[in-house]
């Protein structure tokens, strides 16, 4: 269970500060699956970076099972069981997608137990198995890539940003599918989805809309 | 042939030699040659007059292998050896070359080594050189590689040099000539970390049509180590050049990147790109969301980074 209390976060912007989070409180329960949607800017991103130790609140509390991680690292929080599926993938020389889910795996996975990930995603996994995690995969292999790595790190709570951008249709069926099976798999595990599209909103426990930094509506 | 245990780590560090070494070899170990096997097609000869060997590569001589790695165990060497290699025509064949040095004195030690390649018509090199110094001595370990490559029509030679750890100071040079239609593809990685210095200068002139170069130097700098990377690249016919200078920096470590292209044909193509700066935010924090610690992050990136 995740509880966000009174959140607030600000940035210095030219003379006045802005405030892009704004005391926000929210709870995701286990073994549900809540998407957070609304427009461009509304702070979606932001939240997720939030909750993950990326950005650190100017005020407010950050709940995780009962502990208070607002003053944890994000390595610590990790390790605590958050993982976080990056709305824009970061690309490495020479670290290849193997190297990339053993690391998200934190053990040494075979290849054979490596490739279920990518297939899972819609990848060709022999294909990509051995490729770089660099400029030579397109936007779409890189997001999908992002996306196997944090399903190996099989997490309590998983963020996804907008994963659906630069899939193909087929694909996105699968994706579906595998979020409705992670689910599935283990009971107390939450998802949270950062989305616009229709049919996976369909599949939320509760929608919550965020707009200028501001639940906007929550609902089931 | 006999080794201790030091010879054994260095040869394993630099060749990935673990016990029996196929195809031809020498092994030189503080200046005297300590093991050496000549094959049907590929024969090792000692010079005269100074240090070093000629080997002879038949022509056409198909999926074999050199290895002739170097070691340094006693504080205070100082040697300077010529390699010559005549590799026939259509000849295919991969050399692994390397130099250790375990230096736990306190004098200097290095290695000078001069390899010249004389590489016939439409044959294939792969040549793979790793430096790597240890042992905790306040004498220096150091290594002033020359290479030299002279490609017939059609030739191809691939070349990897590495030096990850433990070199105290190293002057590379290399200098390559390309004929008709001959291909050099370079990978070089230097890291450098302490107080280290490293400076690697490449001449690379095309001098037939098509002759193709592809330079690619990653080096990391760290501590307060400093690298100097002189790119040249004379593109004197119809031909295609690339040379590549991608570096990081931590804490000090400084990098001087110096590119050089000259064409003197109207249909010589070259290009080159260069990229200093320190490891990208972006990339330790996505390790970090991971469950990796900064500090294992930049591991992995600079360990993949220099693969
Ligand atoms: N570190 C930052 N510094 C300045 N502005 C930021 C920073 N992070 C986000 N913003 C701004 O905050 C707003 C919300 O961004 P974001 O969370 O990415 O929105 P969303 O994901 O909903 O599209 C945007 O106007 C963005 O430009
Ligand atoms: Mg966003």
């Amino acid at each position: 269970m995740l509880e966000i209390k009174h959140l607030s976060f600000a940035v210095e912007d030219e003379s006045a500060g802005k405030e892009i989070i704004k005391d926000i409180s929210l709870s995701i329960p286990d073994g549900k699956l809540i998407v957070i949607t609304g427009p461009n800017g509304g702070g979606k991103s932001t939240l997720a970076k939030l909750i993950a130790g990326i950005e650190k609140p100017t005020s407010g509390q950050i709940i995780f099972n009962g502990e208070d991680i607002t003053g944890l690292s994000i390595t610590e929080r990790a390790k605590k069981g958050i993982a976080f599926a990056f709305q824009q993938p970061v690309k490495f020389k020479g670290i290849q997608v193997l190297d990339l889910i053993r690391l998200a795996a934190g053990r040494e996975l075979s290849i054979a137990d490596a490739c279920v990930y990518l297939s899972m995603v819609g990848l060709c996994a022999r294909e990509y198995i051995s490729r770089e995690v660099n400029a030579s995969l397109s936007g779409g292999e890189l997001k999908r890539i992002e996306i196997a790595t944090v399903l190996a790190r099989k997490s309590l709570l998983t963020l996804f940003d907008e994963p659906e951008a630069g899939i193909d249709l087929w694909s996105f069926s699968n994706l579906i599918d595998v979020f409705q099976k992670q689910r599935e798999e283990i009971a107390d595990r939450s998802i949270l989805i950062i989305s616009h599209q229709e049919r996976i909103l369909n599949i939320a426990d509760e929608i919550v809309v965020l707009n200028s930094g501001v639940i906007e509506k929550q609902g089931g | 042939m006999e080794l201790n245990s030091i010879q054994q780590y260095l040869l394993r560090e630099i060749a990935d030699i673990d016990g029996e070494i196929k195809g031809a070899y020498n092994i030189r170990s503080d200046s005297m040659s300590i093991g050496r096997q000549s094959t049907e097609n590929v024969e090792i000869v000692s010079k005269t007059g100074v240090s070093g060997m000629d080997i002879f590569i038949k022509p056409d001589t198909k999926g074999e292998s050199v290895h002739i790695p170097v070691v340094m165990t006693q504080s205070g060497l100082k040697e300077t050896v010529y390699n010559d290699f005549f590799i026939g025509d259509n000849a295919d064949i991969e050399i692994v070359a390397g130099c250790g040095i375990d230096n736990c004195g306190n004098h200097d030690s290095e290695h000078d080594g001069i390899h010249r390649f004389y590489v016939g018509k439409n044959a294939k090199v792969k040549y793979v050189e790793k430096h790597f110094g240890s042992g905790e001595g306040t004498g220096k370990r150091i290594l002033n590689p020359v290479t030299e490559v002279y490609m017939e029509e059609g030739s191809t030679c691939e070349m990897e040099m590495v030096q990850i750890k433990g070199v105290d100071d190293t002057s590379r040079k290399t200098v390559a000539e390309l004929k008709a239609g001959a291909k050099l593809i370079v990978r070089e990685r230097l890291m450098t970390h302490g107080l280290q210095q490293a400076l690697s200068d490449y001449a690379v002139s095309l001098n037939g049509e098509g002759a193709n170069a592809d330079v690619v130097s990653r080096g990391v700098a760290r501590d307060d180590s400093y690298q100097k990377l002189d790119l040249k690249i004379v593109g004197n016919a119809a031909c295609k050049g690339h040379t590549e200078c991608d570096s990081i920096i931590m804490d000090n470590g400084k990098i001087l990147a110096v590119p050089a292209l000259e064409a003197n044909d109207v249909d010589a193509s070259l290009v080159h790109e260069a990229a200093i700066g320190k490891i990208a935010g972006d990339q330790i924090v996505k390790l970090m969301t991971l469950g990796l610690t900064e500090s294992e992050a930049e591991e992995q990136i600079i360990n993949g980074f220099l693969r």
